[in-house]
């Protein structure tokens, strides 16, 4: 690991100012960061800790929706009472994601930030765009069976690893920033990830030397929430495909997928599941390897239209 | 870079220690404390050998910086029992042999210890049927709450045992 020099921020303004410097980086749970920067993926000169900053409470809002401080840990997040009950599609897939012992570090703003687990961003002998911008794409012709089949491009077909990410999408969150200069912004989820494009290297709305404070959620929907993850193995695997689903009498509502895209892929069509596939899938581009993505995707929506309707016929 | 200065609280004592902020905590344990009682198995957060608890709850010590936790209460084997006086969680393992090689045992024990307290405490997880509702005791709900924990000797089966024979239910 590259040496770095450390400081633990004892306030949102102090960790902006120390985060300032070139080559600065935020470290909260750090399960993400520390793995990057044992492999040389990451290097940052300077780390700030933002662990005592607070951030760690889930407020009601005026309008009736919550706010989640950035550094409320993803297992605390999965077992709040108010997120299981009126927005279980979040608590569902918080519980989908990592293992126990990461949920325990894992943060809200964190999960959202975390990089992608394509094998050859990680492999530093091979070419990565994301990784170091023109050096090309190993995955495309490559192993590229878990990777994405949907907002990729000639660059970069790399995949957003979070579950909660996705559930947040579904939900139309909002991320609340705050920046050196001292303004708030917020940025819809809908809008805070980016596609690759030419520059995979740029993945969030996220500006130099701003950090996430919050993400808050809008007033409850109901309706019945279904996270479904589709993975290698029963237990702790990143998504192969994954439907976060709002369902109401038996109907689409609303619904994002995970593991297909660089971004929670969110698909504004009606009808019956079939018809939501066919709309959401209408633009892919599978690989030699990765077309079964595209029948999983479709098996996976109709599972979790089946999962919601014998929820509600249970009620 | 510098070395930090840094107070680490184990098992009830403080530890004064120099430190590259480079050093992980499970590095810190091992190499600088002595306590090998944590296992580096992977060193990426994927096996669970490493695990701790830190203010009573799990964590993997291998993806952790030392020096992100003057002040907190880290917990080790070493401060869960003693040769003589076996916590129950140990002694359970002994007597359900649930370990071959014994190398990921420290971690699963600590492991273990926490799950029965995050169900007890009402923490959902993947599993959890009714997700409103307090998590039931079940065989289904430790083995997904312990997959955090690799074994390559996979003892699961006795594992599962001895953490349901802490828990009092039927094995």
């Amino acid at each position: 690991m590259k040496a770095f020099s450390y400081d633990r921020a004892g306030s949102v303004n102090e960790a902006l100012q120390l985060a300032a410097r070139p080559d600065a980086k935020f470290i909260a749970g750090g399960t993400n960061l520390l793995d990057l920067m044992k492999l040389g993926i990451e290097a940052p000169v300077h780390l700030v800790d933002i662990n005592r900053l607070g951030l760690d409470t889930i407020e009601p809002t005026a309008e009736g929706g919550l706010r989640i401080g950035a550094l409320v840990r993803n297992a605390d997040l999965a077992a709040d009472m108010r997120i299981r009950r009126d927005y279980a599609v979040l608590a569902r897939a918080l519980v989908s994601g990592a293992s126990g012992q990461l949920r325990n570090k894992a943060t809200t703003a964190g999960n959202l930030l975390q990089r992608t687990r394509c094998p050859y961003f990680y492999n530093t002998d091979m070419p990565c765009n994301k990784r170091r911008p023109g050096s090309g794409c190993a995955a495309i012709g490559g192993l590229s069976h878990n990777l994405g089949v949907l907002g990729i491009s000639d660059a970069c077909i790399a995949t957003h690893p979070s579950d909660m990410a996705v559930a947040l999408r579904v939900l139309d969150a909002t991320v609340e920033i705050a920046g050196a200069r001292g303004a708030a912004r917020t940025v819809p989820m809908a809008d805070f990830h980016r596609l690759p494009g030419e520059t995979p290297h740029l993945e969030t709305a996220l500006r130099e030397g701003e950090m996430i404070v919050a993400v808050t959620l809008p007033p409850p929907m109901g309706g019945t929430q279904i996270y479904r993850k589709v993975r290698e193995r029963a237990s702790y695997a990143f998504a192969t495909v994954s439907v976060a689903l709002v369902a109401r009498e038996g109907r689409i509502e609303r619904v994002a997928f995970g593991g297909l895209a660089p971004k929670p892929w969110r698909v504004d069509a009606n009808g019956s599941a079939g018809e939501v596939a066919d709309a959401a899938l209408a633009g892919a581009r599978p690989t030699p390897d990765n077309g079964y993505k595209l029948d999983l995707a479709r098996r996976t929506l109709a599972a979790a239209l089946a999962d919601a309707v014998r929820l509600e016929a249970g009620r | 870079m510098s070395d930090l200065f840094v107070t680490l609280r184990i098992n009830g004592t403080d530890h004064a220690l120099s430190l590259d902020p480079r050093v992980t905590l499970l590095d810190a344990l091992r190499e600088h404390l002595h306590f090998t009682g944590t296992k580096k198995g992977c060193d990426q957060g994927q096996c669970g050998a490493c695990t701790v608890l830190v203010n009573g709850r799990r964590i993997n010590s291998c993806l952790t910086l030392a020096v992100m936790h003057e002040g907190d209460e880290i917990q080790t084997i070493e401060g869960l029992g003693t040769p003589e006086h076996l916590h129950p969680m140990q002694q359970a393992f002994l007597e359900r042999d649930g370990y071959q090689c014994g190398y990921c045992t420290p971690g699963q024990i600590m492991s273990a210890v926490a799950v029965l307290d995050e169900i007890e405490r009402g923490v959902p997880s993947h599993v959890t049927h009714d997700i409103g509702a307090p998590p039931p005791l079940s065989d289904e709900e430790v083995r997904e709450r312990m997959s955090g924990n690799l074994c390559r000797c996979s003892a699961y089966p006795n594992i599962i045992a001895a953490i349901r024979d802490v828990s009092g239910g039927a094995a």
